[in-house]
C-alpha cells in the first residue's frame, strides 16, 4: 500500500468533502428539506445490512460490497438505519428547521442510557468535546440506542456522538 | 508465591450491551485462601476477577506467569488444579472446593491423574462426522452434515460452545441469512441452540483431539475419560491462536492477547484493566477498544507500526469520535512493572520501521493489549499428514485444500481460522460448505440439493463476499492454496496421507 492509502485510514476521521466525493453527501437542497440519512461508509465492506432494514426501500449496495447509495427523495430520516448499522456508521441530520439549531442523529452503545431532556457533550468525529445538546428523542432496538440531540447548525456536519455524563 | 490474598472485585455490574447472568457462588481455595467465583466461571477468571494476577513462576528464571490468551491456546496460565499440575486454568471450570495451588517452576510428575483411573476408554464407531472445534466453523458444518441426516461428534476444547462468537458483542457485517446485524453472542447462542436441537449431534465438552492415528483412528481426550474416535468423515475447525511479539516484559502478567481481554471482560464480565494500551489497530485492537471504553475502562491509545489505521474504517471511526488516539507510526519498545504492567514506553519508527532515539513516550497503564494478528491453529492438521504450506497473507502455516475444503487428507475438510485467518462470517461459509461436501461425499440424504447449496455458498463466497477490497488480503492468501482436485491428487502422489478418511 502507502501512496494508495486514503487520509481517513490515517487519521480514522473522515472529512465531508471525501464524504462528497464519494457521493455519500445528501445536496444541499435536500438537506435543507428535511432529516436524511447519511451512511458515513467510505470501504466497500462487504454488508447490506442497511439495504434490508430501510422501511423506505430507499438504499440500495451493488451485490454486497458496493457503497450504500441512498435515493434522496425516498430517504425520509427516520433513523431505523442508525439503529441497524452494525458500523454504527449512518447519521440523520436535519437543517430545515428555522432559527440557530440544527437536529443530529446518532447511534449510542454506552451508559447510562440517554433520556430525552439530557444535556449531554457533543463529540466531533475525533473525541472533541464542540458543545452541548439537548436530547430530543432516544429510542433503543438490540441495545443500541438511535438519540437525536439539538445543536448549533453550524456544528451540524461536524457532531458524530455525544457522552452522556453519569 | 504470593502473599496475602488481594482483596477486589474486577467483575462488572453493569454494561450496556451485556448482561451477565451469573451462576449460584463457589467457593474454591487458591494457596488454602478461599476464593469466591460464581458457576459457569474457569478457574483463571476468577481468580483474575478476586484480584489474582500471578498462577505460576517460570522454571528457569522465576519470572511471574499469568493470564494471557483464555482460550486454552498457550501455557500463561498454568496452576496446579487438584494435584494435577500444568493445568489450563483458563478452560477449566470452577467447582466448589476445587484445590488451586500455585505452580513454582517445573511440577513434580503428578500422583493425580484428574479423574482418569479406572475408566475404560470408550470406543465410539460408526460416527459420520467428526467436527473438532465448536466455534462457528464448526457448528456451521456440523449443523449442514447433520441436516442430511449424517451422525455428528463435536468435540470442543472449552466449556462452552460457540468458540470465539461468545466474546464478541459488536454487530456482525454481512448479510441478514448470514446472521448479518446480529451481534456474535447472539450468532453463537442460535448456532447452540440450533445444534442443540438435532439429534443426531453429539457434543464432547472439555474434549481434545489430540492426534490422528492408523487406519483413521483420532484420539480424543475428554474431561473425565479417553475417547477413541473412528469417523468416516472429519472436519478439523479448530481455530487460531493470538500472535504475540517480541519486547522487554512482553510476559508480565497485565500483557494479554486482545482476544484474552474479550474473554475476561465479554464472556465473564471481568473488567481486565483500568487504563489500558493496545498494540495493534487492525480490527481485533480496535473492537477491543471500544468494548474496554463501553466496560468501563480508559483506552491510553493504540499503536500501529504502519502509517494507517488497520482496521475497517468504521471500526476505526467508532473509537475516535470517543477519543482514542492512534500512534501511528509506533511501536512498543518495553513494558515494565514489578510482577503486574505499571506503564509502558512506545517509540516513533522511521520510514524502515526502527526507532527513533529519542522519540520514547512513557504511558502509565495496567494493562497492555497484544492485537497483532492470529496464527491458524493447524497443528492438528499437520500431525495427521495434511500438506501444509506457509502464507504470509494467512498468518502462518495452513493446510493446501480444495474448493470443497478437502486437505491432501482424504476425507478431512478443514475450515474456519484454521485453514487460514479471516473472520466468523467467513468461517461459518467455510464450515456449511465442509459439511455439505461431507454430506456429498456420504451420498446422504439430498446429496444433490446439498451440492446445489454449496456451488451457491461457493459463488457468494468468492465471487461477492471476498470482492470486497477491505478483505483482499484473505482473498489473494486463499488462492494460492485452493488447489484443483487434478492437483491435489498430484499432491498425493508425493506426499502419500498417512491416513485416509471417507470410505
Amino acid at each position: 500500500m502507502g501512496s494508495g492509502v486514503p487520509p481517513y485510514k490515517e487519521t480514522g476521521i473522515i472529512t465531508v468533502e471525501e464524504l462528497k466525493r464519494l457521493g455519500l453527501m445528501p445536496p444541499e437542497e435536500r438537506l435543507a428539506r428535511g432529516p436524511v440519512a447519511i451512511p458515513e461508509c467510505p470501504e466497500e465492506i462487504p454488508c447490506n445490512i442497511c439495504v434490508v432494514s430501510c422501511p423506505q426501500h430507499a438504499i440500495s449496495i451493488e451485490g454486497i460490497k458496493g457503497l450504500p447509495r441512498i435515493d434522496w427523495d425516498k430517504c425520509v430520516g427516520c433513523g431505523v438505519c442508525v439503529a441497524k448499522c452494525p458500523g454504527l456508521a449512518i447519521f440523520v441530520v436535519d437543517l430545515s428547521k428555522p432559527g440557530e439549531y440544527a437536529y443530529v442523529t446518532v447511534p449510542h452503545e454506552f451508559l447510562p442510557a440517554p433520556k430525552v431532556g439530557d444535556v449531554v457533550d457533543l463529540l466531533s468525529r475525533e473525541g472533541k468535546v464542540v458543545g452541548k445538546g439537548e436530547v430530543v428523542k432516544a429510542w433503543e432496538t438490540n441495545k443500541t440506542w438511535v438519540v437525536t440531540v439539538r445543536v448549533p447548525k453550524e456544528l451540524a456536519m461536524e457532531v458524530r456522538g455525544i457522552w452522556v455524563r453519569k | 508465591m504470593p502473599g496475602m490474598p488481594p482483596l477486589k472485585d474486577r467483575r462488572i455490574w453493569e454494561h450496556p450491551i451485556l448482561t451477565f447472568k451469573r451462576g449460584r457462588r463457589v467457593k474454591f481455595y487458591f494457596n488454602g485462601n478461599v476464593v469466591e467465583g460464581y458457576e459457569g466461571e474457569s478457574i483463571a477468571a476468577a481468580l483474575y476477577a478476586a484480584g489474582y494476577d500471578v498462577f505460576s513462576r517460570s522454571p528457569y528464571k522465576g519470572r511471574a506467569r499469568g493470564a494471557f490468551c483464555m482460550i486454552g491456546k498457550c501455557s500463561s496460565c498454568f496452576a496446579v488444579v487438584d494435584g494435577v499440575p500444568n493445568t489450563r486454568t483458563c478452560v477449566e471450570p470452577i467447582r466448589e472446593g476445587v484445590k488451586v495451588e500455585f505452580q513454582e517452576g517445573l511440577a513434580e510428575i503428578p500422583s493425580a491423574t484428574g479423574g482418569l483411573e479406572g475408566k475404560d476408554e470408550e470406543v465410539i464407531e460408526g460416527v459420520d462426522v467428526l467436527v473438532i472445534g465448536g466455534g462457528p466453523a464448526g457448528l456451521a458444518a456440523a449443523i449442514a452434515a447433520a441436516k442430511h441426516g449424517l451422525s455428528v461428534l463435536i468435540v470442543n476444547e472449552h466449556f462452552k460452545l460457540g468458540g470465539q462468537l461468545i466474546k464478541q458483542t459488536h454487530k456482525f457485517f454481512g448479510s441478514k441469512d448470514l446472521f448479518g446485524g446480529l451481534r456474535g453472542f447472539q450468532v453463537a447462542e442460535e448456532l447452540e441452540s440450533k445444534v442443540r436441537s438435532m439429534r443426531n449431534v453429539r457434543v464432547l465438552l472439555q474434549a481434545t483431539a489430540y492426534g490422528f492415528f492408523r487406519d483413521g483412528w483420532v484420539g480424543v481426550a475428554g474431561k473425565d475419560r479417553l475417547y477413541r474416535v473412528k469417523p468416516r468423515f472429519v472436519i478439523a475447525a479448530p481455530g487460531a491462536a493470538e500472535r504475540h511479539l517480541a519486547f522487554p516484559g512482553n510476559d508480565l502478567p497485565g500483557v494479554m492477547g486482545a482476544g484474552g481481554a474479550q474473554t475476561l471482560m465479554n464472556e465473564y464480565g471481568i473488567l481486565p484493566g483500568d487504563e489500558v494500551l493496545v498494540v495493534g489497530s487492525g480490527n481485533v485492537g480496535v473492537i477491543v477498544s471500544y468494548q474496554l471504553l463501553q466496560a468501563g475502562a480508559k483506552v491510553k491509545g493504540i499503536v500501529e507500526i504502519l502509517p494507517y489505521i488497520g482496521a475497517w474504517f468504521v471500526h476505526a471511526a467508532k473509537i475516535r469520535r470517543y477519543g482514542v488516539k492512534v500512534y501511528t507510526r509506533h511501536t512498543i519498545k518495553e513494558v515494565w512493572g514489578k510482577d503486574r504492567v505499571e506503564g509502558a514506553t512506545i517509540v516513533r519508527v522511521d520510514e524502515h520501521f526502527k526507532p527513533v532515539p529519542g522519540s520514547e513516550t512513557d504511558i502509565p497503564c495496567d494493562l497492555v493489549l497484544i492485537a497483532v494478528g492470529l496464527t491458524p491453529d493447524t497443528r492438528l492438521l499437520a500431525q495427521a499428514g495434511a500438506v501444509v504450506t506457509w502464507v504470509p497473507e494467512l498468518g502462518g502455516l495452513v493446510p493446501i485444500r480444495t474448493k470443497y475444503l478437502e486437505t491432501s487428507v482424504p476425507g478431512l475438510f478443514i475450515a474456519g481460522d484454521a485453514s487460514g485467518i479471516e473472520e466468523a462470517t467467513t468461517a461459518m461459509i467455510e464450515g456449511e460448505i465442509a459439511g455439505l461436501s461431507a454430506v456429498v461425499r456420504a451420498g446422504a440424504d439430498d446429496a444433490g440439493n446439498a451440492a446445489e447449496r454449496r456451488e451457491a455458498l461457493l459463488k457468494f463466497l468468492w465471487d461477492e463476499y471476498r470482492a470486497s477490497p477491505v478483505v483482499a488480503k484473505a482473498k489473494a492468501g486463499k488462492l494460492k492454496v485452493t488447489v484443483s482436485e487434478d492437483e491435489m491428487e498430484r499432491i498425493r502422489v508425493s506426499n502419500p496421507p498417512p491416513v485416509r478418511f471417507g470410505s
